[in-house]
């Protein structure tokens, strides 16, 4: 027997109630939840060195140039996941050649490429080409025509071109806010705009998916700044990491708010899909959904960064607080993503029964293949760090 | 001179604010304003444009529509994979509701409960709606599903990328991924049979023949004639999806 | 302007160029005949074989046995309901055959007692008491019941 049937057969036993025949199989597995997960982590760190950039946070200085790789650095997988998912990976183009103007999918393919990529690495460049000039200068061999390339081909190191560099840097910055947040909120619309599921469709999905976003951006931002710093054996500046740790609490604040919101406006309104949903987040979702994504997730990152605001333990004990607090926030969020996509699938649009989801360890869509898309954002990252490293930069004041 | 820098500040926040803002504003109404076309969009009054009508009050809940469809259109035979199926609805004495389809109910159908807990209990067959305010139309990111001007919806196997949005869109569970052509597939009303003046196959099957297709823009088919005599509902009406499959005697428990 | 901002519009320039190209030679020929779509898919649609060929293509061959249903119960039935799709057997009669189903399971699917089918749709009988010894179409002539 096919062993794709196998699985099939397996889940048609474990179905529980009512589902339409063709809602056994779930359509949007591991895959599908890591791409809002990626997406988020460009959209949040992008967000964190606009505000260093735009609204002049001098204290987030030392993190600017780290989360604009960082963004980068995902964004060019964030992509992955979507073509390894789809059934005919090798028309992935066609959204790009014919996106259908009604679908929030098509318009993936101008928010991806135009927009951000482009501002993404406008924005590097603008900041990197008078570093990039430099360095092409004093190095060697293929490192030197790869700085020579990436400048263009540039000499000029004048002062005037410099100041010009930053201006165009600073328009293109304010130019790319909207990208950041029209990247993450299509996702969320994605799922919000379709009125078959109930569980998906809420006007604040794209607004809860954004802050979610940024929740996990600035997150994984701060725990980068630690593991950076604590690997170049250098010391931390504390007043950016507890600035960090500020705007993540406030930003976890407004999230949790928003997805408090949701879910109590759904519980008092009861409508038609209220029953099933219930059983939803009281069974198949109370692990993934109460403890994971709110407990561990939001509630206690919640506490503990609202107490760290009123009593600051020491320097060292405060940082290793941060890079657990921040390692849970990325979990609580990843998770988040689960609920959202597995969870609108687990129960049967006809509201009267589940499937079941199963993820397996190895295949197309199984924890292997996710994990991987998760870890080579991280080698890129370390490429770029090597590349176009932060800290041999000549200050530039912005 | 702190106050002058302060008040720039303000006034480059403002207008950062503003710029973002507009932007947002301006580029989010983009798809949503496409979304109100389909939902605005007019019937064809012209040409022949198709509808399915269904009475519940003649289905015996047989199986052979689900049955020929497979054959009809190469469907893959396991039971995860259904153009069209049928349900049977059982409505206990104490008010709870039991809905099975065993197969899509190709091999018929039992009743497990006894007959004195027994309130209400009919078969429903099910099939693509052919929407023409299709939501699984609105969401193909690439073109590959569609509605021809006589109202039929069809998926391009040659052009689906097979990203499965539409299989999330489709309210009433029709489409499904087929497992080798890794496309979505779903009912096409037998468009080949009836491009060649055939009807489809589950309609010429059926033994009761409680399901029909045809002209809704033709006041003396028999489609029209059956709504018009009939008292006819769509399934979830409030999703607003233009359905044109009609059922007669459709009872408010049909999901 | 600087040299690097010149080459940086000019690369722009290029790319942008680039996709339009790209876009122009990779849309298929009849994409927006018709509406978002590739015209020439409904066209492939259209030619799909037919499989269930109808009552019509069997009164050729089968006239009496067509005759003496159509003034029977089961006037309404199509043949290949009971004796699935004809297409092959139309292709070749002699080697290509359909199957004659004779189990009480068949005739039960639609006749067996389910509170479920209306009595005024069809007959039904409790197909585990009626004679549960022999087929049904001993009895009963399934062409005229």
């Amino acid at each position: 027997m096919n062993p794709e049937f196998e699985q099939l057969y397996q889940a048609l036993s474990k179905v529980d109630g009512y589902i339409y025949p063709n809602e056994i199989e779930l359509s949007w597995s591991i895959l599908i939840v890591l791409y809002p997960f990626i997406t988020g982590l460009v959209a949040g760190a992008f967000i964190l060195a606009s505000l260093e950039r735009v609204f002049n946070v001098k204290s987030l200085k030392p993190t600017y140039v780290i989360a604009l790789l960082t963004s980068f650095a995902f964004l060019l997988v964030a992509t992955m996941p979507l073509i390894f998912h789809l059934g005919q990976p090798l028309r992935a183009w066609e959204i790009m050649i014919t996106p259908h103007l009604t679908s929030a999918m098509a318009i993936f393919g101008f928010v991806y490429l135009w927009y951000l990529m482009i501002v993404l690495v406008l924005e590097i460049w603008f900041d990197y080409r008078y570093d990039l000039v430099i360095w092409a200068r004093a190095a060697t061999g293929l490192k030197k025509w790869l700085y020579i390339a990436l400048s263009l081909g540039s000499d000029d190191t004048s002062a005037k071109s410099v100041k010009l560099d930053q201006k165009l840097g600073y328009i293109v910055t304010v130019i790319g806010i909207p990208s950041a947040f029209l990247l993450h909120g299509y996702v969320g619309f994605i799922f919000g705009s379709i009125k078959a599921n109930p569980w998906w469709s809420t006007v604040m999905m794209p607004i809860i998916f954004l802050f979610s976003a940024m929740v996990s951006g600035i997150a994984l931002v701060m725990v980068l700044f630690i593991v950076i710093n604590h690997i170049r054996k250098q010391k931390i500046d504390m007043l950016c990491l507890d600035t960090i740790a500020k705007y993540l609490f406030y930003i976890i604040i407004i999230d949790f708010t928003m997805e408090s919101l949701d879910q109590i406006h759904r519980f008092y309104e009861a409508e038609e899909s209220f029953e099933i949903i219930s059983l939803l987040i009281s069974g198949h979702l109370n692990f993934t959904l109460l403890i994971m994504q709110i407990g561990i997730g939001m509630l206690l990152p919640l506490f503990t960064l609202g107490f760290l605001q009123f009593y600051k333990p020491k320097e060292t004990l405060r940082k290793n607080i941060y890079l657990v607090t921040g390692i849970l926030v990325l979990i609580g969020i990843f998770f988040m993503r689960w609920n959202v996509v597995i969870g609108g699938q687990l129960f049967s649009k006809s509201f009267l029964g589940f499937t079941s989801f199963k993820l397996s360890l190895i295949g197309p869509e199984g924890f292997l293949m996710a994990s991987i898309w998760l870890i080579v954002p991280f080698f890129i990252l370390a490429f770029l760090l090597w590349l176009f490293p932060p800290w041999k930069k000549t200050p530039a004041e912005h | 001179m702190t106050e002058k820098k302060t008040s720039l500040s303000r006034r480059n926040f403002f207008k950062n604010a503003g710029i973002a803002a507009g932007t947002l504003v301006a580029v989010s109404t983009l798809p949503a304003f496409d979304a109100v076309l389909v939902a605005a969009v007019k019937r064809n009054t012209k040409g022949p444009w198709y509808g399915i009508a269904i009475d519940i009050e003649k289905c015996i809940g047989c199986g052979t529509c689900a049955k020929t469809c497979k054959i009809e259109n190469n469907v893959p035979q396991e039971p995860f994979f259904f153009r069209s199926w049928v349900e049977q609805y059982t409505i206990k004495k104490d008010g709870t509701l039991k809905v099975v389809s065993p197969n899509g109910g190709i091999d018929g159908f039992t009743q497990s409960i006894p007959a004195e807990e027994i309130e209400k209990t009919f078969f429903v067959p099910k099939m693509c709606n052919h929407c023409y305010k299709s939501p699984c139309i609105q969401v193909c990111p690439v073109g590959a599903t569609y509605e021809t001007d006589e109202g039929i919806v069809l998926v391009d196997e040659k052009y689906c990328i097979g990203c499965k949005y539409c299989i999330q869109a489709c309210p009433y569970g029709c489409r499904y991924f087929h497992p080798e052509k890794h496309v979505v597939d779903k009912c096409t009303l037998c468009f080949h049979r009836i491009k060649k003046g055939l009807n489809p196959a589950c309609m010429d099957n059926c033994p009761t023949k409680a399901r029909i297709s045809g002209d809704l823009n033709d006041p003396e088919s028999a489609i029209s004639k059956f709504i018009r005599t009939k008292n006819v509902y769509v399934l979830k009406p409030h999703l607003n999806t233009g359905s044109k499959l009609y059922y007669n005697a459709l009872n408010q428990e049909v999901r | 302007m600087p040299l690097h901002l010149k080459r940086l519009f000019m690369t722009g320039v290029v790319f942008v160029s680039l996709f339009f190209l790209l876009k122009h030679a990779l849309t298929p020929d009849s994409f927006g005949q018709y509406g978002h779509y590739r015209g020439n898919s409904m066209a492939e649609i259209a030619a799909l074989p037919v499989h269930y060929t109808g009552n019509s293509s069997c009164v050729s061959c089968h006239d009496t046995i067509i005759t003496m249903k159509s003034e029977s119960y089961h006037s309404d039935l199509s043949c290949e309901g009971c004796h699935g799709a004809a297409y092959k057997h139309i292709a070749s009669p002699k080697t290509e055959k359909l199957m004659k189903p004779d189990s009480r399971e068949f005739c039960g699917k639609c006749h067996s007692i389910n509170l479920a089918r209306p009595e005024k749709a069809i007959v039904q009988v409790n197909i585990k008491d009626h004679h549960p010894e022999k087929n049904c179409i001993k009895c009963h002539n399934p062409h005229q019941p």
